[in-house]
């Protein structure tokens, strides 16, 4: 009975120290968003900073998203005429590409993908800034690693996420033209026509308002666990899978939690 | 103007209920070259991040210029780092950036200089470290010594005038280790700076530095001019400098007698 009851606290301890353990990572993150909110006036003030950062986050990202998008478009073209085509509605399949597209896949992908390729990449390097003491450096030499390293590659992110979704949408609906209306032989008028009377233009702009959330939430979380990950490679390594794991679910619930209120309003 | 211009008094610092340090007390005159010597893991390198604020002090003070650091503000902390310049363990150089863009990053950052005069100040920086030729290398294109060497231009970039070095000649091999010992001196003179090694490498250290302090268990053990240091009979100090294996620094980690060890079972 003692034993169980020894096994019981110990548990609960561990829950306990587990939840507190995350609510102080959650702290040091928010503290990490606001100080780096606070330090970006250099950033802005010598835009080339941003521009840099954009380039190995925004440009290099282009590839796995453009080439996704055009799979991902094709892949609803299909599933979408199969569907369609049994109510008699196949000419709806613009419609539907589109729409899925830009209110949901367009920015939920395209932060899946920018955490894999672009949020690993931004922990690994500041992780690995930190291990070889490079950000200390910069420390002593009376620069701020935050307004120098971090503010820029935030904002980067948050510049380019908007763009990454928008070209997703407009390529995945190019997948999906050339399945419907080149494979298919859905009619190529009613594709487009249909698409633009149903396709408004607050879905663009909650389209743009999601990915630039998903923006804000992938980078602070890339930067947050490069920056506070052990100087180690083992610690290294472990913040970038953290990286992934926790932008995921963090764009998966903020996708959530947005889509109820723009279904609201 | 203060004879010293580094004063470290009675200082403790600890962390996670350990004390590293237990009321230290040092000097670090104007234009001399101080060395921090001890054992790995003595608090050696921690005493440099506490006179840069990278860490507050458990007690005690840590004053540069006549300022106490601790007390500073960010902006206070930044001001005095100016006039400071630091050589990492291994460098600690910009990997994304090449060996020109290294040296001039200080000057970028935090001068209004404009970029000719920056240009022939890097050059100048490199050239005091021979190796103005390899201006356009990257870092992972550089051997150690040299990434050290790179550093060292960095280091002194805006005229320090406390010069702050950990390890520095820390796996290099004998040829880089000479061209850095005499860097250091050289450098010193010239910038009429102070410099503060952190070393473990006797014959080195003892070759440049003006005064040495021995740090063991978070107290000063020893201190005097390297002259003094090798005549003295301080176990510790005698140890230390001649490198002997066994001595009030023991050999073996504390462990429960080897013969009973070897016999248990299971």
């Amino acid at each position: 009975m003692a034993n169980i009851f020894a096994k019981l606290v110990r548990g609960l301890r561990m829950t306990g120290h587990r939840v507190v353990e995350q609510l102080w990572r959650l702290g040091a993150g928010a503290r990490l968003f606001f100080l780096t909110i606070s330090y970006s006036g250099e950033s802005f003030r010598r835009p080339r900073l941003i521009v840099r950062e954009m380039y190995f986050t925004g440009v290099m990202s282009l590839i796995i998203i453009l080439v996704s998008a055009f799979f991902v478009g094709m892949v609803l073209a299909l599933q979408g005429y199969n569907t369609l085509q049994k109510y008699g509605s196949s000419e709806s399949i613009g419609v539907l590409v589109a729409l899925a597209l830009v209110r949901e896949l367009g920015p939920v992908v395209t932060a899946l993908l920018f955490a894999g390729r672009a949020g690993t990449a931004i922990t690994a390097e500041i992780g690995l800034m930190k291990a070889t003491e490079q950000l200390s450096a910069m420390e002593m030499m009376a620069v701020n690693p935050i307004s120098r390293v971090i503010a820029p590659r935030f904002w980067a992110g948050v510049f380019s996420m908007p763009i990454l979704a928008c070209l997703f949408s407009m390529v995945g609906i190019l997948g999906g033209h050339l399945v419907a209306v080149a494979q298919i032989g859905v009619d190529v008028g009613a594709f487009w026509s249909q698409m633009q009377a149903n396709v408004d233009f607050t879905d663009i702009v909650n389209m743009l308002i999601k990915s630039l959330v998903f923006g804000v939430a992938c980078t602070i979380i890339a930067l947050f666990e490069g920056y506070d990950s052990p100087p180690t490679a083992e610690g290294v390594s472990h913040a970038t899978t953290r990286t992934v794991v926790t932008s995921s679910l963090a764009v998966l619930g903020l996708d959530f939690i947005l889509t109820s209120f723009m279904l609201i309003t | 103007m203060a004879d010293n211009i580094v004063e470290i008094d009675n200082l403790s610092f600890g962390y996670k209920g350990r004390l590293l340090h237990k009321g230290i007390n040092m000097v670090f005159p104007r234009g001399k070259v101080v060395a921090i010597m001890g054992g790995s893991g003595s608090g050696k390198t921690t005493l440099l991040r506490l006179i840069g604020g990278q860490i507050r002090p458990t007690k005690g003070e840590v004053r540069v210029s006549g300022e106490v650091v601790h007390k500073q503000d960010r902006n206070g902390i930044f001001k005095l780092r100016r006039q400071m310049g630091m050589l990492f363990q291994h460098g600690a150089l910009f990997t994304d950036l090449s060996v020109f863009d290294n040296v001039a990053f200080p000057m970028r950052e935090l001068t209004d200089l404009p970029e000719s005069m920056i240009r022939d100040l890097v050059l100048m920086k490199l050239n005091a470290v021979g190796l103005r030729g390899a201006h356009t290398l990257m870092p992972p294109e550089l051997s150690g010594g040299m990434a050290r060497r790179v550093a060292l231009a960095r280091a002194i970039a805006l005229d320090p005038s406390i010069i702050m070095y950990d390890e520095p000649f820390a796996g290099l091999d004998p040829i880089s280790m000479g061209v850095i010992c005499g860097l250091i001196r050289s450098l010193n003179d010239a910038l009429g700076a102070t410099s503060i090694i952190v070393s473990h490498d006797v014959k080195e250290t003892f070759q440049i530095a003006d005064y040495v302090y021995f740090v063991a268990n978070g107290e000063v053990a020893a201190e005097g001019t390297p002259h003094d240091l090798m005549r003295s009979t301080l176990p510790f100090v005698h140890q230390f400098v001649h490198g002997e294996k066994d001595g009030p620094v023991p050999f073996h980690y504390a462990a429960p007698d080897y013969q009973q060890e070897l016999m248990q079972r299971g």
